[in-house]
C-alpha cells in the first residue's frame, strides 16, 4: 500500500495545529494516521458529481441578532480566569513575530 | 437514597408529600455517590456544597408540585459549563476551570429546581467510546466494573445505571449518548440537531452535537426533554419550531407506525446476539400492531470515514481556542510565545484528542481539503437523502445501537480504527441530524444490550412513543446491575 | 525595457455598529482594555456567535454603493490561525461566499476616467491589539470583533498614482454611505497593497511583493513608487523579485523585507457550522437601495451642472458626506452657491484646520451660514464686515441677530442716503465734471467721501447706482 501521509506531512500537520509529536512517537503517530487516512480514501468510492456539500443541518436560515450593543460586564470574571494579567491586559511572552496580524 | 426502582415521579411524589425534603434527598444522593462512586467512577467533581445550598433554597421556597423537577438531584456531563463549578472536559488544559456562565439547558433545568450534584466524566473532549479517553480517571460499567461504561457520556449513563441519581444531561457528536446507554441498560435520547441549545456545550464537531437525557425509563427521559428542548437566541442553529410535550405520546402504542431495519446495519460484525435482539425487538413492535420491514441505507459504509473527517476537522478548529493564553492551562517555564503555544497544549492534550486535531487538520489543509472535507460534506448529503427517502415510506428506523455489547477495559484502546469503527450505527444519526434514542432491549452475556430508535427531523414525538410502548411492554428497563445497589 | 506595473489593494473598514459583528458588546475605542469583552470575545469553551443584522445591512449598502452585486445566499467561513489577538485562533470571515462581488469605483486622473473594478467584498471579524514591550505584550480584546470590510480590487490599477486615486475614492464612496468614519490615522481604514512589475508585452504577471505598515494615502503611494523603481530596477539588471511582504518606512521612504512567503499560508478555511446561511431578499436590497444617499460623483455633477460652481470647488465640498450634506443645506436655505462654496472651502475649512475639529462637532450650522450669505447677497452687510459675522458664527451665534446687536447693519435705504448722496455730489463739482468726461475713478473717490460720512456703513452699491443716477440727471 502506498504512503498516504508521510513522516514529514505529519510534522507539518502538527506545526500548523501547534503541536509536538515526540520523535520517538513520530513514526507510531504517522503509521495511525496513515490507516486513517486510507480508510478516508475509500469515500473516493462514491460517485459525488453535482452533489451539494452538506455543512450544516440546522434548519434555520437567515436568523440574526439586532444591532443593539450590551455590555454582560464580565471583564473582572475573565480577567480572573486568566494565566497572566497585567492592568487590565493578557500578559504572553513578547509576540516577535508580526506575521500573524490580522490580514 | 439509591434510584433503583425509583422514576421522577415516585421521587417527586415523595417530595411533594414531604416523605423526604429536598435536601435530606440532596444529602441521601451525596452519601450514596460518596458509598458507591469509587467503584464507578463516574464523577469528576461532587458539589457537595453548592448541592445542598440549593436544596435548601428549593426546599425554602417549597416544592412545586406541578413540576416534577423541583428538588430534583441530578448529574451533568463535565462538557456542559456550569457558573462556579469546575468543567474540565475531562482535560488537562482545562484542569481547574471555572466556568462564568451556565449551558442553556443546565440554565432551563436549573430555574425548575434540579439540583446539580455532580460533572460526570467523558472522554476527553466526547473523543470515544468508553469514557478510557478521560485525562482524569476511567469509569467502570456498573454491571460488570471490568468492562467500560461506553462514551463518551460513560460517566452520566453509568451514574444513572448505578443509581446515583436519578437522570443526567449527555452529548452525542456521533453515538455518545446512546452507545453509553446501551452498554449500561439505561435510556438515552439524541435529539433533532437544534432541538437543544449548544450554548455552553464545549464544542466537538459543531454541525453534529447535541445535548440529550440518559434515564432510567422512557417517561422520565421525555421528562427532561420538555425542560431542555427549544430555541435559544445564544444558538442561531436551534429550532424555531414549536416543542411539543414529549411525553404526550407516551401511551399510545405502535399500531399501525410503520418501522424500517436498515439491512446495512445488520450486515458484517455485529455481535449474534445484538443481531437477535434487534430481530426479538421487532417481534415485539410486530405483535404490538407495527409492521416492520427491511429498508437500505446505501451509503452507511462510508459513514465512518465521512463522520471521522467531519467531526475531526470542526474539532481541530473548535479546539485551537485551548491555546494557554486567556484561561485554562498555560504551560509553565516556556521561552517564547510559540514555545507557550505548543507546550500548553501538547501537555494538556491527551492522544485522542491530539489524532483527531491532526486528522481535521491535515483534512483541511492545503491541498487535501477537497478530496477530504468536501468530499466527505458531500456523501453526508448523500446519507441524508438516504434518511429521507426511507422516511418517505416509514415512521421510524430500528436498529442495533452498537455492534457489541460493553467491552472490558483497555482492550480496544490502543487501536483506534477498531475505536472508530464502533461508531458505525450511531454516527449516520448525526450526519443527518436526526433524533435517535437507546432503550434497552435484552442482554448478552449478563451485559445490557440497547437498540436504537431513529426518528424523522423533529419527530421525537414518535420515537418516544415507540420506545415507551416496547419499554412497557418488556422488562428490560427494569433489570438492575448486581453492583450499587446494595444499600 | 519597458515595465507595466499590476497593482492590487486590500482595503480593510471598520464599521461603525453599536455592537460587535458575532456578539452583542459595544463597538467602542479608547476605554479600559477588555472593558467591552465578554465571554465570546475571549472565545470562551461552549460560546457561539450571533450574526449582528447591522453588519449585514451595511455590507450591502457597501456593496450596492461600490455598484456590485450582492450575493444572495452568503455564508460565513472561519480562516484557521493562532495569534494572540485571535481568541478562537480563528477569524469568521467570508471566503467562499462573499457577500458583495464585481463591482467598481471610478477614478480620474488629469481628466481622463477609469473604472477600476472591485473583485469581491466580504465580511468579517477584526482582532484584538497587541501592544509590546520587551519581556512581554499585552493583550486587549476591545477590538476583536469590531465588524470589517475588506474590499478587493481587480488588477486594474497601473500606477501607484492611480491607487492613490482609487483608495480617495474608495474612502468617499463609503465615507458617504455613513458606515464607516475611514480614516486611516484612526485605523478605521486600513490597507494593505500588493504590486507587480513585467515587461511591456510579458503575457504573465510578475512576483508580486505585499506592502504592510502604510499609514496614509501618501505613504501607500510612496512605498508604492519605491517598490515599482526597485522592481524595474532589479529586472532590468537581471535580477529575480521574491515573493514577500515588505514594510514602508516612513523615516526614509524605503520599503524594507519583514518576511519572505514560501508557499501560500494554510489558513484551512471551512464554512462555519455555527451561524445559519444568510438569505438576502430583493426587498431588503430594494429598500438599502433607497436608503443609500445620493453618492459623491452624481453631487459633484449636480453642483458643478445646475449650481454652477467649479470642479475644484465641487470636490472639495465632496470630501466628506458631512460637508456636501451641509452645502445642500445652505442651497436650500436660499444661499448663493458660489459664496456658499467660497465659504466652505474658505473660512469654515481654515477653522476646521485651526481647531482641528469636523465640521459637525463645530457650532458652524448650514442655517446661520446661509443667512450670512442672505445678508451679504441683500446688502445688509459687506464681506468685510462678514468676518466677523463668521467668527460670531462658530460660537452658535445667529448672524441676523448678531449684526442688530452689534448695529453693523449696512445703510442701504436710499431714502436715507439721498441727502448725503446730493450733499458729497455738490461739495465735489470737479469730480462731477470728471465723471462726466469719463474717468471712472472720479465716482470711487466720492464713494470714499460718503463712506466717511457714513463710518463705513454705507452700501457700496447702493450708492454707486444713485451716485450715477444723480450726476446723470
Amino acid at each position: 500500500m502506498t504512503e498516504k501521509i508521510s513522516e514529514d506531512q505529519v510534522k507539518h500537520v502538527a506545526e500548523l495545529a501547534k503541536l509536538k509529536i515526540a520523535d520517538d512517537q513520530l513514526p507510531y503517530f504517522t503509521t495511525q494516521l496513515d490507516q486513517i487516512i486510507g480508510l478516508f480514501e475509500t469515500l473516493s468510492e462514491v460517485d459525488t458529481d453535482g452533489i451539494e456539500p452538506t455543512s450544516s443541518v440546522t434548519d434555520q436560515i437567515n436568523v440574526m441578532r439586532e444591532d443593539i450593543a450590551d455590555n454582560w460586564n464580565q471583564r473582572q470574571a475573565l480577567l480572573d480566569n486568566a494565566p497572566d494579567t497585567a492592568d487590565g491586559y493578557i500578559r504572553v511572552p513578547t509576540i516577535i513575530d508580526e506575521s500573524g496580524d490580522n490580514e | 437514597m439509591n434510584y433503583f426502582d425509583q422514576s421522577l415521579t415516585s421521587i417527586h411524589k415523595q417530595l411533594v408529600n414531604k416523605e423526604i425534603s429536598a435536601k435530606d434527598l440532596t444529602q441521601q444522593t451525596l452519601d450514596n455517590i460518596k458509598a458507591v462512586d469509587g467503584d464507578i467512577n463516574a464523577f469528576i467533581t461532587v458539589d457537595n456544597e453548592g448541592a445542598l445550598k440549593k436544596a435548601a433554597d428549593v426546599d425554602a421556597k417549597g416544592i412545586d408540585a406541578d413540576n416534577v423537577l423541583s428538588g430534583m438531584p441530578i448529574a451533568i456531563k463535565d462538557n456542559m459549563v456550569t457558573k462556579g463549578l469546575t468543567t474540565t472536559a475531562a482535560s488537562k488544559i482545562l484542569e481547574n476551570f471555572k466556568p462564568i456562565y451556565d449551558a442553556t439547558a443546565v440554565d432551563k433545568l436549573n430555574k425548575l429546581g434540579t439540583i446539580t450534584v455532580g460533572k460526570t466524566n467523558m472522554d476527553e473532549f466526547a473523543m470515544g467510546g468508553s469514557t478510557e479517553n478521560s485525562a482524569f480517571k476511567i469509569t467502570h460499567n456498573p454491571w460488570d466494573t471490568t468492562k467500560v461504561p461506553g462514551g463518551s457520556s460513560g460517566g452520566s449513563a453509568a451514574a444513572v445505571a448505578a443509581g446515583e441519581v436519578i437522570a443526567a444531561l449527555g452529548s452525542d457528536t456521533g453515538g455518545s449518548i446512546r452507545q453509553p446507554a446501551s452498554f449500561n441498560g439505561v435510556v438515552g435520547m439524541k435529539p433533532t440537531y437544534g432541538r437543544v441549545s449548544r450554548w455552553g456545550l464545549i464544542a466537538f464537531g459543531s454541525s453534529l452535537d447535541q445535548i440529550g437525557p440518559i434515564t432510567r425509563n422512557v417517561a422520565d427521559n421525555a421528562t427532561i426533554m420538555n425542560a431542555i428542548a427549544g430555541h435559544d437566541d445564544h444558538d442561531l442553529t436551534s429550532s424555531t419550531k414549536e416543542v411539543p410535550d414529549f411525553t404526550s405520546t407516551l401511551n399510545k402504542g405502535v399500531k399501525g407506525m410503520k418501522i424500517g431495519i436498515p439491512t446495512e446495519f445488520m450486515a458484517q460484525g455485529l455481535d449474534d446476539d445484538i443481531k437477535q435482539t434487534v430481530l426479538d425487538t421487532a417481534e415485539t413492535f410486530k405483535k404490538m400492531g407495527a409492521t416492520v420491514e427491511e429498508v437500505s441505507l446505501p451509503h452507511t459504509k462510508y459513514g465512518v470515514a465521512a463522520y471521522y473527517i467531519i467531526s475531526s476537522s470542526e474539532a481541530s478548529s473548535n479546539l485551537q481556542r485551548f491555546d494557554g493564553i486567556r484561561y485554562g492551562r498555560r504551560a509553565k517555564d516556556v521561552k517564547n510565545l510559540e514555545d507557550l503555544y505548543v507546550k500548553s497544549r501538547s501537555e494538556g492534550f491527551g492522544d485522542e484528542v491530539k489524532r483527531r486535531i491532526m486528522l481535521g487538520t491535515f483534512s483541511l489543509s492545503a491541498g487535501f481539503y477537497d478530496a477530504y472535507f468536501k468530499k466527505a460534506a458531500q456523501v453526508r448529503t448523500l446519507m441524508i437523502n438516504d434518511f429521507t427517502n426511507v422516511f418517505k415510506d416509514f415512521d421510524l428506523i430500528l436498529a442495533p445501537t452498537a455492534p457489541t455489547p460493553a467491552y472490558g477495559i483497555g482492550e480496544d484502546v490502543s487501536d483506534p480504527m477498531t475505536m472508530y469503527m464502533n461508531d458505525v450505527l450511531t454516527l449516520p444519526v448525526n450526519l443527518a441530524g436526526l433524533p435517535g434514542m437507546s432503550v434497552p432491549a435484552g442482554f448478552s452475556k449478563g451485559l445490557p444490550v440497547g437498540v436504537q430508535l431513529i426518528g424523522r427531523p423533529y419527530d421525537e414525538l414518535t420515537v418516544y412513543q415507540a420506545g415507551s410502548a416496547f419499554e412497557q411492554s418488556t422488562d428490560f428497563a427494569k433489570q438492575t446491575p448486581k453492583m450499587g445497589g446494595n444499600n | 525595457m519597458n515595465f507595466e506595473t499590476t497593482i492590487g489593494l486590500e482595503v480593510h473598514v471598520e464599521l461603525k455598529t453599536n455592537s460587535k459583528i458575532f456578539s452583542p458588546s459595544p463597538v467602542e475605542f479608547g476605554d479600559e482594555p477588555n472593558s467591552n469583552t465578554n465571554v465570546i470575545d475571549w472565545g470562551y469553551p461552549g460560546v457561539l456567535p450571533t450574526t449582528n443584522k447591522g453588519v449585514v445591512h451595511d455590507g450591502i449598502m457597501a456593496g450596492l454603493a461600490l455598484h456590485a452585486q450582492i450575493e444572495r445566499h452568503p455564508h460565513f467561513d472561519r480562516k484557521n490561525y493562532f495569534y494572540p489577538d485571535n481568541p478562537k485562533a480563528y477569524q469568521i470571515t467570508q471566503s467562499e461566499t462573499p457577500i458583495a462581488h464585481d463591482g467598481w469605483v471610478e477614478i480620474e486622473i488629469d481628466g481622463k476616467k477609469k473604472k477600476i473594478g472591485i473583485a469581491e467584498m466580504h465580511i468579517e471579524e477584526d482582532a484584538g491589539k497587541n501592544s509590546h514591550a520587551s519581556e512581554y505584550s499585552y493583550v486587549d480584546l476591545n477590538r476583536q470583533g469590531t465588524p470589517l470590510i475588506e474590499i478587493v480590487s481587480k488588477p486594474d490599477i497601473s500606477s501607484p498614482a492611480e491607487a492613490y486615486a482609487y483608495l480617495e475614492q474608495l474612502r468617499q464612496v463609503i465615507q458617504f454611505t455613513g458606515i464607516s468614519d475611514v480614516k486611516m490615522e484612526e485605523g478605521s481604514m486600513r490597507v494593505d497593497v500588493n504590486i507587480s512589475v513585467r515587461p511591456v508585452g510579458q503575457k504573465e504577471l510578475g512576483t508580486k511583493t505585499e506592502l504592510k505598515n502604510l499609514n496614509s494615502f501618501n505613504y501607500v503611494k510612496k512605498g508604492l513608487e519605491f517598490e515599482e523603481a526597485r522592481h524595474q530596477r532589479v529586472l532590468m539588471s537581471g535580477g529575480k523579485i521574491a515573493q514577500e511582504t515588505r514594510r514602508f518606512d516612513e523615516a526614509n521612504g524605503q520599503t524594507i523585507l519583514m518576511r519572505t512567503k514560501e508557499g501560500s499560508d494554510d489558513y484551512r478555511y471551512f464554512p462555519e457550522p455555527d451561524l445559519p446561511v444568510l438569505n438576502i431578499s430583493q426587498d431588503w436590497i430594494d429598500s438599502i437601495e433607497k436608503e443609500l444617499p445620493e453618492p459623491p460623483a452624481k453631487r459633484r455633477q449636480r453642483y458643478v451642472n445646475e449650481l454652477g460652481i467649479t470642479d475644484y470647488d465641487a470636490m472639495v465640498i465632496t470630501q466628506t458626506k458631512e460637508m456636501s450634506d451641509f452645502f445642500d443645506k445652505m442651497i436650500a436655505d436660499g444661499a448663493d452657491a458660489k459664496l456658499a462654496a467660497n465659504y466652505l472651502q474658505g473660512d469654515v475649512n481654515a477653522y476646521m484646520n485651526d481647531n482641528q475639529v469636523e465640521l459637525q462637532d463645530t457650532k458652524i450650522t448650514p442655517e446661520h451660514l446661509a443667512t450670512m450669505i442672505k445678508l451679504i447677497t441683500d446688502g445688509t452687510i459687506s464681506s468685510k464686515m462678514a468676518k466677523k459675522v463668521f467668527k460670531a458664527i462658530t460660537n452658535g451665534e445667529e448672524p441676523k441677530k448678531f449684526v442688530e446687536d452689534k448695529g453693523m447693519v449696512q445703510l442701504s435705504d436710499p431714502a436715507k442716503l439721498q441727502p448725503i448722496v446730493d450733499e458729497v455730489v455738490a461739495a465735489n463739482p470737479q469730480s462731477v465734471e470728471d465723471f462726466h468726461n469719463g474717468k471712472d475713478r472720479a465716482i470711487g473717490f466720492l464713494v470714499g467721501q460718503i463712506m466717511k460720512q457714513t463710518h463705513g456703513k454705507a452700501n457700496p452699491q447702493v450708492i454707486n447706482k444713485m451716485l450715477k443716477e444723480s450726476m446723470s440727471k
